[in-house]
């Protein structure tokens, strides 16, 4: 009995970690709108600070100082960015907000690394809580306690801050309809960056918490932001209680999860929110998003069908690429394959993502689904190249059928994490059953057929199946299935209307979205020899993203110039820089201040580019 | 054309707006004096919301000369206007759901301003009685009407110098809206000053003092109500009788 009490306790000491993290995530899209990665940057950010400053400071008044003013340095973190990056883009696509604050998480990684040092950091214990109390016999640190009362204190404060001050009324008011707020003569600008100190504040709060309970690592980031993702959304973005109420059953099935399923925890947690959102789309205390009214979107220009000088360059740009094995030694060549596979995966998520509508942030598993299918053929069938490479896409497509019954039933964020679940599910079992796919060790021997096998010919191969991808993607947008799409993804109600079925098209898109990110994926297995894990883990669907959001979400060619770059820079900035993540960061946040429209599409805005109306 | 005062609070001159391509506004002129009740009446689609959004500032693409007790406030924000005092009720109310009439009431308010009545809650509560009842209602627990009166006694919360009215008849039951120009009338005798635009010229006749008739974006009238009254031609040519 006292052992499930402990574990009960450990649950909730976890959840008051968690539901600070979320609620300043929750109350930053509510006002926002915008889905803060780095608010995970920030709570690592107030682990680092109050470490630092409890060494220096010392003592017990020093422990507890160090940990507020670190919580308030991270808030005014939250503020500078707010001002330098955030402020810029409100009225711009909630997608390219997204990747400036994913750049401003690798750009945090960086600095930290440069600060701390990439060593685990531990911390000292809370003065006066170091000890443990018995309960019903058992051991339970005094610092968990202070913890679990902590949740409740802070959600009641929250409430006070929201409920009780003309500052909450308005922050209310603003997430709700930020037009009309502002036409009643209220300054959104400062009320945005008041909100990101909260936010930050809390974020940074819960991170210098941990210093006696973990190592201050450079990982907390992207751990911690998951998790409060999920929370979020499992409570409804926006809804602090909700977020209260998500944390403690998440504290709790990871508490007992662990006893039950110890190695996968985290599947456990990402189903439970797989459930909670086909149950309720909208979180536990969410609501229906009034459309974020006075978001001022920025109607994107139609996709047009490329005129007879895209057809040139086009055909220009096959030449040129038939005709680079002639001039590059191998390397080279194997930067240029890796790159038209990204490029194929990257228009297979815009394909999803600008015609279908659907924003994903899992779209790494059907790359790695498509990957494993090669390699699980080769390692337990013996299978050669053709059928991998046939398997490849079937296995990326069948996952895609599945997961995306479950996702196309959601939308905007809700999809988004979804998707994010989906792959994290796909990811902890080729992580964790080693017996089939050999876990983090992965699969070796994923090689290309003999004829297959010299550099170029397997450029050549590459550069065929993803030329060929590409072009059948975009044959299918300009199909009437894709017209249908676009109609459906603008106007669902009409649509519906005049007899679409949207959901049924939109499943059909991710699947066959899933089947081409899959065959880019058994390709990138044959190119690297092996498979990993790793390939349909967060950061290759960050990657995708990217990649996407660079080129422009709107514009075909948009996800090929993405794909492009991105890997220039990742390989580029690798090679000469020791902070190629300090590097790309800067770099996507200006690309993003830069070019709003993205690459592409900021150039086609330009009158150089314009084509004329017809 | 008649009716311009010499001391005019809001003056608009060649307005234009336009959403994407659409040209919605073309060259629209207003005016309203000190304690006017001035209309902008026209059918559906006409551009009266258009204008007043644009005033506002709420239309992005919008060129012209507005210009707002004495300030130029044709490039201003749309909390900038609403500091100077100008207020906007919008046609579709756009309650905070969310907040209590209390709290809706608090967002509104704003300092007192020299020359413009001064509200509060409680006088409010005395120019739309049904409020004072439900102070810790939810906004969305309210009917049509009463959350026409909440979103009126928002803006004059923030002590407003001029109002801009989007048709606060529109949808409302006949009973409703007969309190409605009763308050408007109240309203006037506090010296309010308000602009406000109506399909229905009835309505428009009991309470304003001048009118403006706009059609697909121009402004085609200018003059009294009376003068209004007298002529046919316009009427029947821009306004469903
Ligand atoms: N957000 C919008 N985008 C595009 N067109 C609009 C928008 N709002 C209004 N319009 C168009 O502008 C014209 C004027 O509309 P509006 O100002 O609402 O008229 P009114 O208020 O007189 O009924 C109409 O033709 C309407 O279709
Ligand atoms: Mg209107």
């Amino acid at each position: 009995m006292g052992f499930y009490l402990v574990q009960f306790l450990g649950g909730l000491a976890q959840a008051s970690s968690l539901f600070l993290v979320a609620a300043g995530l929750s109350i930053i899209f509510g006002v926002t709108r915008i889905v803060n990665f780095a608010h995970g940057s920030f709570y690592m950010l107030g682990a680092y600070l109050a470490y630092t400053l409890a060494e220096r400071m010392g003592g017990a008044v020093g422990f507890w100082s160090a940990i507020a003013l670190a919580a308030v340095a991270t808030g005014v973190v939250g503020v500078v960015m707010e001002l330098l990056v955030l402020r810029r883009l409100y009225r711009g696509p909630e997608l390219f907000q997204l990747l400036a604050t994913f750049g401003v998480v690798l750009i945090v990684q960086d600095v930290a690394l440069l600060i701390w040092g990439p060593e685990d950091l531990l911390g000292p214990r809370a003065p006066g809580l170091e000890g443990v109390v018995r309960i019903l016999g058992r051991p339970f640190p005094k610092y968990e306690l202070l913890l679990i009362a902590l949740g409740p204190i802070v959600l009641g404060l929250l409430w006070l801050l929201f409920h009780r001050t003309r500052w909450g009324t308005l922050v209310r008011a603003a997430t709700q309809d930020r037009e009309m707020t502002a036409a009643l003569g209220i300054n959104q600008t400062w009320l945005f960056t008041s909100v990101l100190f909260v936010g930050s504040l809390l974020a940074g709060l819960g991170g210098a918490l941990q210093i006696p309970r973990e190592a201050v690592n450079l990982h907390m980031d992207i751990n911690i932001v998951v998790e409060a993702f999920v929370v979020v959304v499992v409570g409804g973005m926006g809804s602090v209680g909700g977020a209260f109420l998500a944390a403690v059953l998440i504290g709790l099935i990871q508490a007992f999860g662990i006893l039950v399923f110890p190695q996968i925890t985290l599947v456990v947690v990402f189903l439970f929110m797989a459930v909670v959102l086909v149950v309720r789309p909208h979180g536990l205390m969410g609501r229906q998003q009034a459309t974020a009214r006075g978001a001022g979107h920025v109607p994107e220009a139609p996709i047009h069908a490329s005129g007879m000088m895209g057809r040139v360059a086009a055909v220009g740009l096959l030449v040129v690429l038939a005709a680079l094995p002639a001039l590059f030694g191998d390397y080279a060549l194997a930067v240029l394959t890796e790159m038209m596979i990204l490029a194929l995966f990257a228009a297979s998520l815009h394909f999803i993502m600008g015609p279908g509508g659907m924003v994903s942030f899992g779209h790494a598993a059907y790359f790695g689904l498509g990957a494993y299918g090669a390699g699980l053929l080769v390692k337990h069938l013996s299978g050669g190249m053709v059928a991998g490479l046939v398997s490849a896409p079937l296995f990326a497509g069948l996952g895609a059928l599945l997961f995306g019954w479950f996702c196309v039933r959601l939308s905007g964020v809700y999809l988004a994490m979804l998707t994010l679940a989906f792959a994290q599910i796909v990811w902890s079992i080729a992580f964790q059953w080693y017996a089939v796919t050999g876990g983090d060790n992965g699969i070796l021997g994923v090689w290309p057929d003999g004829w297959a096998s010299p550099r170029w010919a397997f450029y050549y191969l590459s550069l065929v199946l993803c030329a060929g991808g590409v072009l059948m993607l975009r044959r299918v947008i300009f199909s009437p299935f894709g017209y249908a799409l676009r109609a459906g993804r603008d106007s669902p109600l009409r649509a519906d209307a005049v007899g679409i079925d949207v959901r049924h098209l939109q499943w059909l898109a991710f699947t066959v979205a899933g089947a081409f990110a899959g065959l880019a994926g058994g390709l990138y297995a044959y190119s690297k020899g092996s498979v990993f894990p790793t390939l349909m883990a967060i950061p290759r669907s960050v990657d995708g993203l990217v990649m996407v959001l660079l080129g422009g979400v709107q514009t075909l060619t948009g996800p090929l110039v993405g794909a492009a770059v991105f890997h220039a820079l990742n390989t580029e900035m690798v090679r000469y820089t020791d902070h190629w993540r300090l590097t790309l960061g800067v770099a996507i946040v200006l690309l993003v201040v830069i070019f709003p429209q993205g690459i592409v599409g900021t150039l086609a805005r330009l009158p150089f580019f314009r084509r004329k109306e017809a | 054309m008649t009716g311009s005062t010499s001391d005019a609070i809001l003056t608009v001159e060649a307005l234009n707006a336009y959403y994407g391509r659409a040209h919605i506004l073309s060259d629209v002129a207003l005016q309203a004096g000190r304690g006017e009740v001035v209309a902008l009446i026209g059918r559906n689609g006409a551009g009266k919301s258009t204008t007043f959004k644009s005033i506002m500032g709420l239309v992005d693409d919008r060129r012209g000369r507005i210009t707002f007790a004495g300030n130029d406030i044709s490039r201003s924000a749309p909390h900038e206007i609403a500091r100077l005092g100008l207020g906007y009720v919008p046609e579709d109310r756009r309650i905070f759901t969310d907040l209590t009439v209390m709290e809706n009431l608090e967002v509104g308010r704003q300092r007192p301003r020299e020359g413009a009545p001064e509200w509060t809650p409680e006088r409010l509560f005395t120019l739309f009685p049904n409020l004072a009842e439900m102070r810790g209602r939810l906004g969305g627990g309210m009917s049509g009407g009463e959350q026409q009166m909440l979103t009126i006694a928002r803006t004059l919360m923030g002590n407003p110098l001029a109002i801009l009215l989007d048709e606060p008849s529109e949808g409302l039951a006949p009973r409703i809206v007969e309190m409605m120009a009763h308050a408007i009338i109240g309203l006037k005798a506090e010296g309010q000053t308000i602009i406000l635009s109506e399909q229905n010229l009835h309505f428009a006749g009991l309470v304003s003092d001048r009118a403006h008739v706009i059609e697909k974006g121009r402004i085609r009238f200018g003059g009294t109500m009376r003068e209004l009254a007298a002529d046919e031609a316009v009427r029947r040519a821009y306004l469903t009788l």
